[in-house]
């Protein structure tokens, strides 16, 4: 490797991706932004322009129902509450919204889990090809130590978003795709042997396997999926006097550390 | 009355006013009082360090950091992540918007934080055992479970678009060299960095010097990676203000750069090179 690379993209930017013809037109993947996806609802186009292909309406519904599902208006929720801290401190609107939206990759609930979680129904899905039974597999991935995302929970025991979505999958005949029934499969096992219980990450995994998402696809669409539940928190955080979000007394601060000591002349 | 919400610190103690339960009288940082000592008695990296580690650093971890803070403060208007600031102040956006531009293009494998951490990791797994660095290299450990983030796509605190080491980066690591331990990162770096080169096939990069000073410093990788972070941000608020006073004409617009090919339609030239 050597800067070569770099000189064959220096002045010019080959892409079949899109383009804005200023004062034209514009292409997305191909087609006419204006004049052939100008009608599309902008979840569609969304999912267009990660895809670069329509994914038909009963996926798109699918997966709008994800978001949907997910846009709590509760500022208790993390990425919610950011927004509302940014919301009372007067940060802009769009700010406070990006502060949400980047904590939305976390490691506890957002991006990671549901990428994780999606992996391992693929993963799930070769080794079963393979002959070899899925609650095997299960057990293998726990003995080694890895966290089974989309299974617990950290603050409640059970989801209820899960049985509106599987009600929407039946509508849209999407709920007894292969890897859907392997997360009620796997979900049983793990309640069985361990007493987990199953949230919405297994089951949108799951149907996003279902409907062929790779890893990136699926972070990539869920990216913005709680931001309508934090603009209600924006407003509300907004609307009240500044500073005045659920405010932190000194005391509030459970002190854990040294005892006071002099600065001195070392 | 406390309220039932509590948060826990290990480093951070705030007494209240007498009058106001919400406002902090004294401040204690890992035991020592913020406002009445540290600010008068300790030094800005003093204190970051502090911060950080929890123990007051020794005068040459402190100038440590104080070169390796000059070292990172402008990465130059050719870094990712000020570029990125560029295109938020040059468009008069807000100062935060710049900043916060600057951290995510700033935030990444290729010359950005999470590069520090994965380095980290690799120093830590591996120490100063250069055969095991070379090994690495050949046959990279490739993570089997899909993350937020991407495979890593070269070895980290090298630049694989890289020919022979640049100069500043040679100079920072001689400057870094003088005042770092004798048996720690740097110093291993100074001495092995041409082989390491060798195995790689480019060079090595500022953020790998940057990286073996803040294992130096005794930083762990989350550590590390914020500290890079915030060093690098002075130069993305700077170069951010320039282009904000210079202005959007003089500012390169990139549409001609952008070549469709899988154009539906005939592009018609004369378009080319509108400004918005």
């Amino acid at each position: 490797m050597s800067h070569q690379r770099l000189l064959a993209t220096e002045s010019t930017w080959p892409t079949h991706r899109g383009k804005a013809y200023l004062s034209e037109r514009v292409i997305m993947h191909g087609r006419d932004l204006h004049h052939e996806l100008g009608d599309w609802h902008w979840h569609r186009l969304w999912l267009y322009s990660i895809l670069g292909r329509d994914p038909g309406e009963q996926v798109a519904a699918m997966l709008n129902f994800f978001w949907v599902a997910t846009s709590y208006p509760d500022p208790s929720i993390w990425p919610n509450h950011v927004t509302a801290l940014a919301a009372s401190a007067r940060a802009t609107a769009s700010t406070s919204l990006v502060a949400g939206i980047a904590v939305s990759e976390a490691s506890i609930y957002g991006r990671r889990p549901e990428v994780k979680a999606l992996d391992f129904f693929y993963r799930a899905g070769r080794w079963c090809d393979e002959g070899k039974e899925l609650e095997a597999f299960v057990d293998a991935e726990k003995a080694s130590g890895r966290i089974l995302y989309g299974y617990g929970r950290p603050l409640a025991k059970t989801d209820e978003r899960i049985a509106h979505t599987m009600d929407k999958a039946q509508e849209l005949g999407l709920a007894h795709g292969r890897f859907v029934r392997m997360a009620f499969d796997v979900h049983r096992h793990l309640e069985n042997r361990f007493g987990y219980s199953m949230n919405v990450a297994a089951v949108n995994a799951a149907l996003s396997a279902d409907m062929g998402l790779s890893c990136q696809e699926y972070q990539l669409f869920a990216s913005l999926a709680f931001t309508a539940g934090m603009v209600p928190c924006y407003l509300d955080a907004r609307d009240q006097a500044e500073g005045c979000f659920l405010p932190v007394r000194c005391d509030s601060v459970v002190y854990h550390g040294p005892d006071k000591r002099e600065w001195g002349a070392e | 009355m406390t309220s039932e919400f509590v948060y826990h610190s290990h480093f951070w103690l705030e007494e209240p006013e007498p009058d106001n339960p919400f406002a902090a009288c004294h401040c204690y940082c890992h035991g020592y009082d913020v406002y009445g000592q540290v600010i008068t008695r300790a030094g800005w990296f003093e204190y970051l360090l502090l911060l950080f580690q929890g123990q007051r650093p020794s005068p040459e971890q402190c100038r440590l950091l104080e070169t390796l803070a000059k070292v990172l403060a402008n990465p130059g208007p050719r870094d990712a992540s000020v570029r990125a600031a560029m295109n938020a102040g040059v468009s008069g956006t807000t100062p935060s918007s710049a900043l916060i531009a600057a951290l995510a293009a700033g935030s990444g494998q290729y010359g950005g934080g999470q590069e520090v951490t994965v380095w980290l990791q690799w120093w830590q797994a591996l120490g100063a055992d250069l055969p095991a660095w070379q090994a690495r290299i050949a046959n990279p450990e490739v993570e089997e479970i899909p993350d937020i983030w991407l495979p890593m796509e070269h070895c980290p605190g090298f630049d694989p678009n890289g020919d022979s080491t640049p100069t500043p980066v040679c100079q920072a690591l001689d400057a870094l060299a003088t005042q770092a331990p004798a048996q720690g990162a740097v110093t291993w770096l100074s001495n092995e960095y041409q082989a390491l080169e060798q195995a790689t096939g480019y060079p090595l990069a500022m953020v790998g010097v940057a990286s073996a000073a803040l294992a130096d410093l005794g930083l762990e990788p989350d550590q590390a990676t914020m500290l890079y972070l915030i060093l690098r941000l002075p130069g993305a608020a700077v170069h951010a203000l320039e282009q904000k006073r210079l202005g959007w004409k003089l500012f390169p617009y990139y549409g001609p750069a952008i070549q469709l090919l899988n154009d539906p339609n005939t592009p018609d030239p004369a378009r080319e090179g509108v400004s918005p």
